[in-house]
């Protein structure tokens, strides 16, 4: 098998005295997608921030396409190329409209022409249906047109890794599933993805590998098969059975 | 508000989007909008009466009041004000004006350059960034006609070479060096406000510091500062008056000159009338921006 496009390896982080996560090893390999469950507080948002050098880890290694991105010289600019990150809300910039928001990044990051950028920005609108919001400020979309103008966004530079973190948390149901039925059909082209999310069907369906947090460690992981209907640890099954009666399973 | 409406009345660009096809309004929706304009006109006629006789009263209480007739002879003496009002109309557009000019475009550079560094983490800029607290600090704190004086006078009696005695320049210098404290607190009260996330968002995307503060967070800071900045325009062009005390000949000055030789004063008034001209659209254009970047904000989706 070819070399995984992350490798995150005894990472540690705190925040103060507390210890947000804690020897967390993790390897995705290219066209799989992981995705991190745990109650809120665990530190899903803190490990997706630390592989996007958003936060600096305390210990351990993560490598990106094989090279070590935690070390002191490397240039966060540089590994953030590579990452496309969605976060949780106020992912868009409210005084763009919505193609200036995608072709920002390819323009002034990635030195592609306006035209270009436009051309390209148009066609991945197109293909997730929403070529006729490309005109309009994001204040005009509803919540889930949204994020999934964000998911764009992060697509337009081509990533290697795409990372999500709940990005349906702050949605009502009905508009959950044209997010994730978007992030879906990006599994099925082969993005590496690693992705935080409470919806456990939607987990059930795009994981390749799961993988149970609490305080800050991993304490199970698996296929989503083995952790969503077998889990061994007792912990993990206390977790699914509140989710379950919370009527998110 | 009242255009969408009015959507359906059958013609094609009244509405944005025609599903459900034709639409005329039902007789209970026609009659419903006749009393909406019935109402409407009822409120206006009420509101004009009112205000009628509430005014016209006051005006009245005024005018026949025993001493209206030596007031008016002393402020407003119509005849006398428009022999020099030509005097106080040069003070105003060849120092106040151009006072109001010159200081407000520097006051923008120095602020928003003051605002960037007390907002800045680099750490290079760290004696920078307590030079720049210090100073904003000071120079908020202190009247500004004190700030006047001590540059207006305190520099000349120094007798430097090479340093201008002009006090126009000095005037200026003055109310470039108080404002732009103010407007580097306004500015950076509006980075500030800008959420983290936005700058996380724009650093994910792989824009450095520098980028993420010029096409992320500064055009959303001055859009939601704009109307604080433009209350210290206002307040900066009256501002330009304190500058006479140095001895330039502004509007309030050249009445100041009039005044004290008639005893009329009625060139106080009519400076403060071309004061108003300039400042009141630009208090009322204030009202409108900041209704406006309120509805925005609160238009403003979360995700
Ligand atoms: N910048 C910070 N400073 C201090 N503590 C922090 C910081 N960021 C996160 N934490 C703490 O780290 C812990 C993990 O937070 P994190 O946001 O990673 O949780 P999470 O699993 O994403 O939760 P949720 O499901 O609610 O999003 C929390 O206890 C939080 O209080
Ligand atoms: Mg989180």
């Amino acid at each position: 098998m070819s070399m995984p496009v992350l490798e995150v390896k005894e990472v540690r982080k705190a925040f103060g005295s507390e210890v947000v996560l804690e020897d967390i090893s993790i390897t995705v390999p290219e066209h799989t997608a992981t995705v991190l469950i745990g109650a809120s507080g665990s530190g899903k948002s803190t490990l997706l921030r630390c592989i996007n050098l958003l936060e600096l880890v305390d210990d351990g290694i993560i490598k990106l396409d094989g090279q070590e991105i935690t070390s002191v010289d490397t240039d966060p600019d540089v590994v953030r190329r590579k990452l496309g990150m969605v976060f949780q809300s106020f992912n868009l910039f409210p005084h763009m409209k919505v193609l200036e928001n995608i072709i920002l990044a390819p323009m002034r990051v990635h030195g592609m022409s306006r035209d270009e950028a436009t051309e390209k920005a148009l066609e991945l609108l197109n293909r997730f249906g929403l070529s006729e919001k490309a005109d309009q400020y994001p204040d005009r979309l509803s919540g889930g047109q949204q994020q999934r103008v964000a998911i764009i966004r992060s697509l337009a530079v081509a990533p290697r890794l795409l990372l999500l973190d709940e990005v349906t948390s702050a949605l009502d149901p009905v508009l959950v599933n044209e997010v994730l039925s978007t992030v879906r059909e990006l599994k099925d082209h082969g993005m590496t993805m690693v992705l935080a999310t409470h919806e456990m069907g939607f987990a059930r369906q795009v994981a390749d590998e799961v993988c149970f947090l609490e305080k800050g460690r991993i304490l199970e992981w698996g296929t989503p098969e083995k952790m969503l209907e077998n889990p061994t640890n007792p912990r993990t099954k206390d977790f699914l059975q509140r989710v379950h009666e919370a009527g998110r399973l | 508000m009242s255009e969408d409406v009015r959507r359906g009345d059958g013609s094609p660009n009244s509405a944005p989007y025609s599903f459900g096809g034709e639409w005329t309004p039902s007789d209970f929706e026609i009659q419903r909008r006749a009393d909406r304009k019935k109402k409407v006109r009822k409120n206006a006629f009420i509101a004009a009466f009112s205000s009628i006789f509430v005014l016209g009263t006051l005006m009245t209480i005024i005018v026949t009041s025993p001493g209206w007739k030596v007031l008016s002879a002393t402020f407003f003496d119509w005849s006398y004000g428009f022999t020099i009002l030509p005097k106080i109309l040069v003070g105003f557009f060849e120092s106040n004006v151009i006072l109001t000019l010159i200081a407000s475009a520097s006051v923008a550079v120095i602020g928003l350059t003051l605002a960037l560094i007390r907002t800045s983490r680099s750490p290079a800029l760290t004696p920078f960034r307590i030079l720049a607290t210090i100073y904003v600090d000071m120079f908020r704190g202190i009247p500004m006609l004190l700030i006047i004086l001590l540059v207006g006078f305190g520099i000349p009696a120094l007798q430097l070479k090479g340093v201008t005695n002009n006090v126009f320049i000095l005037g200026i210098i003055a109310v470039i060096i108080t404002y732009s404290a103010y407007v580097a607190e306004v500015i950076r009260s509006g980075i500030l406000t800008v959420h983290p996330s936005q700058r996380a968002a724009a650093r994910s995307l792989g824009l450095s510091n520098f980028q993420t503060l010029r096409y992320v967070v500064l055009p959303q800071a001055l859009r939601r500062v704009t109307p604080p900045l433009l209350n210290d325009l206002v307040a900066l062009i009256k501002d330009t008056g304190l500058v006479s005390i140095l001895g330039v000949t502004d509007a309030i000055r050249a009445a100041q000159i009039e005044a004290s030789r008639t005893f009329n004063y009625t060139p106080y008034v009519i400076a403060a009338c071309i004061f108003l001209l300039v400042t009141i659209p630009l208090t009322r254009y204030t009202d409108r921006t900041l209704r406006r970047s309120i509805e925005r904000q609160n238009a403003q989706g979360q995700a």
